[in-house]
């Protein structure tokens, strides 16, 4: 009698082991979107002249990158190679526009300032980058917290370019006024006298000065983790 | 004629995309390492903008202006019909890279499907339409700045390729200098912002 074939009992994966951990905290710093996979520069050059509107970008850049990547993930199996992109920017594109009307629905103020770069987030290299490279090939899970992961690491190198670049460009803090020549700041220069030698920085406010800042947060990390050295 | 030449220079010297504008960065960055692969995806940005400029003028023009086919006002959903554009044109350039150049399709890697997300082509189809060009003048703009970025993209090749033998200190050693180096170049070009060719001609 023939032996009926049982299925292989299937080995059940924790919903949440080592590697769904090292998705989420390997972009953080060891492979960072922006300083190690070099994915999203532009809009990391756009939006971090000032830390507001680099936070609101991280937070909807993060929630386009997760959902895209979870929903190219469900669809990964049925997508003809030859029109992928199409599709994949169909996704990023109706996700961008949700971002865009929840914000317009919710504070109208914000909206109106930032609106504009909301739209960046659909030629935003990171969610196409993570949908090629990760979201292609694994599982809906994984790929959502693969999403999550990176764009928090795209959002703490934001916020750490814009909080430098806000400071000594500008003298304020997330519209927080610290140093500056009127009333209105923390520290007047024209009364107090310790600061009277103070002036902005207005180099800090070219998209250069975001290009300078990223070199030398990738001179720390690489020299703090000598494995990302480029060797060649 | 003229002012064909001045939209030429000006879209490769004084407005150039990547090092006035700072779009297209991304992938301006990771494919400088080696010239070969850095005028491949040059090449690649050249045909995509020569192409899809002058389409999307076209869409814009005659499928949502108010003159056009619909004959009302449908420009909100130029995003939309733009991205597709582009992406059904780069999506024909990977598979012909991949046909032809399994070498140079490679070495693209990820970085060839990501032109579609370059913002320097969806920046190029923008600008022309905030510019208002006309139909020849877009063609021409849009072979401009693909130029303007292909210049650029070989120029920073060429420079890596240079400054592997130099002394930099070890972490800073490629991505880091190269990220100085393009702010550098950037402050150097604000430099021709403002001039315009066209006085030269006449």
């Amino acid at each position: 009698m023939a032996e009926v074939a049982t299925p292989a009992v299937q080995e059940k994966e924790p919903l949440f082991g080592k590697k769904e951990r090292k998705l989420l905290v390997d972009p953080l710093n060891d492979n960072n979107p922006i300083t190690v996979q070099v994915l999203g520069i532009c809009s990391a050059l756009a939006v971090t002249s000032m830390v507001k509107p680099a936070f609101i970008m991280a937070l909807s850049a993060t929630f386009v990158i997760a959902l895209s990547n979870l929903t190219i993930s469900f669809m990964r199996k049925g997508m003809p190679k030859q029109v992928r992109m199409i599709i994949q920017l169909m996704v990023i594109a109706f996700l961008v526009t949700i971002v865009e009307l929840v914000l317009k629905a919710a504070s109208y103020p914000i909206w109106k300032q930032l609106s504009v770069y909301i739209g960046l987030i659909i030629t935003n290299c990171i969610v196409m980058g993570r949908l090629e490279a990760f979201a292609m090939a694994n599982k809906p899970w994984r790929s959502f917290l693969d999403g999550i992961g990176n764009g928090a690491g795209y959002g703490i190198l934001l916020l750490m370019v814009a909080t430098v670049r806000e400071i000594f460009g500008k003298g304020s803090f997330a519209g927080f006024k610290i140093i500056g020549s009127s009333s209105e700041y923390l520290i007047d220069t024209t009364t107090n006298s310790w600061f009277s030698w103070y002036m902005p920085n207005n180099i800090m406010v070219l998209p250069a000065a975001a290009l300078f800042v990223i070199s030398v947060i990738i001179w720390v990390q690489r020299s703090r983790n000598t494995k990302l050295i480029d060797v060649s | 004629m003229g002012s064909y030449l001045d939209i030429f220079l000006k879209s490769i010297f004084m407005e150039n995309m990547v090092l006035s504008y700072f779009l297209g960065m991304c992938s301006f960055l990771a494919v400088s390492k080696s010239v070969k692969t850095a005028v491949g995806l040059g090449a690649a940005v050249i045909f995509v903008l020569t192409l899809t400029v002058p389409i999307n003028w076209f869409i814009n023009e005659k499928l949502l202006g108010p003159n056009g086919v619909f004959g009302m006002d449908l420009t909100f959903l130029r995003f939309i019909l733009f991205i597709a554009t582009i992406a059904a044109t780069v999506q024909l350039v990977e598979m012909v890279v991949e046909k032809f150049s399994p070498a140079l399709y490679n070495a693209l890697g990820i970085f060839l499907p990501l032109i579609t997300v370059n913002c320097a082509i969806l920046g190029g189809a923008l600008f022309m339409v905030s510019r208002e060009y006309n139909a020849p003048e877009a063609a021409v703009f849009g072979f401009g700045s693909g130029f303007g970025f292909f210049l650029a993209i070989v120029l920073m090749a060429a420079i890596r390729e240079k400054i592997r033998y130099s002394n930099v200190p070890g972490p800073m050693r490629g991505l880091g200098i190269a990220f100085l180096i393009t702010g550098l170049m950037g402050m150097a070009f604000m430099g021709l912002m403002g001039i315009s060719p066209i006085t030269y001609f006449q």
